[in-house]
């Protein structure tokens, strides 16, 4: 795998910033004392009159944003996940959601892959917070390639989107020719009929393999990447259920109330299927490197290997 | 218009903020009535606004940070001319835009949805870092609850106001000293209000806030004003011009019955009276 190329998504994002940025002079950039974390670092390099740093003042820098984007102009405020769909998530849901305003939310550092900072700063429940606010549009790119086309998504959407990123860098798998980011269409990125593995962020490229693995013991097994999570690609989904009828959902995130929540929804109300959840069971994270945190909870491509083997037997 | 005026046209308010409440058999007169010469003079003298055209891109942005104060607010809004006086009744109400707390998404005059306190403060800094990146020259004023800055919220946006040096911000705290649970010096005191704003670098101006002369000046003083923000820290009386709702805490929440209602009426009646005296 040395050879792959590893991007952290939290590197689009500010990339992708910088490169809008030049286009559209409407964007504003809020960060809260984590210019140099979030990437937004390099959009304030290239225009530092957009930038603006409020301190370590989260719940404000949201209201700000609220604010700013009521005269006009897109602002993105950046923090880590924790503290953006965490500490500031009734300024998220009453100043940015109820009025529906375009703000989108850069939110980095999710998920356990947060590393050594441990549990304190390991988000796994921004999906479930940020999904139930009416109107939110929750996006979660597996890559470089679908992080970037993401951050342009979201500033040609009109009203409020989290996005939601990484500090590990992971492989670059979007990397062709083909390929579309559209707002809430699943991408199926391998075809199977035994088991469907419905994937979103770092977990994709683990499911790839965790597939690839698969294969080898002839199990036969479709892997859909899921970057929206809302509004959720349901066609998507149904079709998968009626199509294999075992469903396996993986996410960096708590079982209770992301994407595989997300994915029950849909099935037991339109094609029940047998779905089996993998993520982070409803414990805090902890500290250590971000690979070594991955592979104890259960998200590497060797347990999702595991895991889907015994689900499908 | 002349103070005189201005002294009646609050009188008609007031009148609308108690007939909205008694009609919704719940909504906060109190601090309604304190901040009814604030309303008024905002909405009649102060901001740059057009009722014809309430999203005129120029206009001068105004959020209730304490939000449920709509009564006064909707109040004021509609004797400006932004939508019918006679809607008022339908406040709270099933199928009503005009929601508890004010909603930016269908009531006209409304630039920011807000109502959980300490929450408009950061919206209203954000309108005036905006104006200052595009050089726009509109002004932006938001009106807190005394007791609303015990939200350690506003003391962040506060904060990066006078850091910004957002002179086009005016904040109006409305100090009647009551909150829900009695004497804001009795629940925690967030006095000295002055010194406070003073510390966070903003250019701070005491007025009797049901005073209009004062209130005048400490608009100007506030537009001239230049590299910090204004705390206007308004005395007011909570309650004002109801005898039995004055200096009550107890009306902050409450709506009048029908009773209580006909002797608010006559209270307000009896203050336009004498208004017409003069």
């Amino acid at each position: 795998m040395s050879d792959v190329k590893k991007i952290a998504t939290r590197e689009s994002y500010g990339n992708a910033l910088a490169e809008l940025g030049k286009e559209h002079e409407d964007i504003v950039v809020l960060d809260a004392d984590l210019a140099a974390a979030t990437k937004t670092g390099v959009f304030k390099k290239a225009f530092p009159e957009r930038h603006i740093d409020c301190g370590i003042a989260e719940s404000n820098m949201m209201g700000v944003a609220a604010g700013i984007a009521a005269t006009g102009k897109v602002p993105f405020a950046s923090t880590f996940a924790m503290f953006a769909a965490g500490r500031a998530f009734e300024q998220v849901r009453n100043s940015i959601g109820y009025p529906k305003l375009n703000v989108k939310i850069g939110a980095t550092h999710a998920g356990i892959s947060v590393g050594e900072d441990g549990a304190t700063h390991q988000c796994n429940e921004d999906i479930a917070l940020m999904r139930t606010i009416p109107g939110m549009v929750v996006i979660n790119p597996s890559d470089d390639v679908e992080a970037r086309a993401a951050v342009k998504a979201a500033y040609e959407h009109v009203g409020p989107v989290y996005l939601r990123f990484g500090r590990l860098a992971v492989p670059v798998i979007n990397d062709n020719e083909d390929y579309k980011f559209e707002l809430g269409k699943a991408i199926t990125l391998r075809q199977g009929t035994d088991v469907t593995i419905i994937a979103s962020g770092l977990t994709v490229s683990e499911s790839l393999a965790a597939a690839e693995k698969l294969a080898a013991d002839g199990i036969s097994a479709e892997v859909i990447n899921i970057h929206t999570i809302k509004p959720l690609d349901e066609e998507a989904i149904i079709k998968a259920a009626e199509k294999t009828g075992k469903l396996v959902t993986v996410e960096e995130h708590s079982v209770i109330g992301g994407l595989g929540s997300a994915v029950c929804d849909v099935v037991a109300e339109k094609a029940p299927a047998k779905v089996m959840k993998i993520g982070i069971n409803d414990v805090f994270g902890e500290s250590g490197p971000a690979v070594q945190l991955i592979k104890k909870y259960g998200l590497d491509s060797e347990s999702i290997y595991e895991k889907v083997k015994a689900f499908v037997k | 218009m002349d103070k005189l005026e201005l002294m009646k046209k609050a009188n008609e308010i007031r009148k609308s903020i108690v007939t909205a409440v008694h009609s919704a058999k719940s909504g906060h007169p109190g601090g309604s009535l304190s901040a009814a010469d604030i309303y008024t003079y905002l909405f009649f003298e102060e901001l740059n606004i057009d009722p014809a055209d309430p999203k005129k891109a120029d206009r001068d942005r105004f959020v209730l940070s304490k939000g449920h104060t709509a009564p006064g607010y909707y109040s004021t809004l509609a004797h400006r001319g932004f939508f019918p006086v006679e809607d008022l009744t339908t406040l709270r109400k099933v199928g009503s835009y005009l929601q508890g707390h004010p909603d930016m998404k269908h009531i006209p005059g409304v630039d920011m949805s807000s109502g959980s306190l300490g929450q408009g403060i950061s919206a209203a800094v954000g309108m005036a870092i905006s104006a200052k990146l595009s050089g726009d020259d509109y002004r932006v004023y938001t009106l807190l609850g005394d007791g609303e800055i015990q939200e350690g919220q506003v003391w962040e946006a506060s904060m990066l106001a006078a850091h910004r040096k957002l002179d086009n911000l005016v904040v109006i705290v409305d100090n009647n000293n009551l909150q829900i649970d009695g004497p804001i010096d009795e629940v925690n005191s967030p006095y000295p209000i002055d010194k406070k704003f003073e510390a966070f670098n903003f250019h701070v101006i005491n007025i009797n806030g049901n005073d209009f002369d004062e209130i005048a000046k400490a608009f100007k003083e506030a537009r001239e004003t230049k590299g910090q923000p204004t705390a206007i820290i308004a005395k007011t009386i909570k309650g004002k011009d109801v005898s039995f709702m004055e200096n009550q805490a107890a009306w902050h929440g409450n709506a009048p019955n029908d009773e209580q209602y006909a002797v608010a009426m006559a209270d307000l009646e009896k203050v336009g009276e004498a208004l017409c005296q003069m």
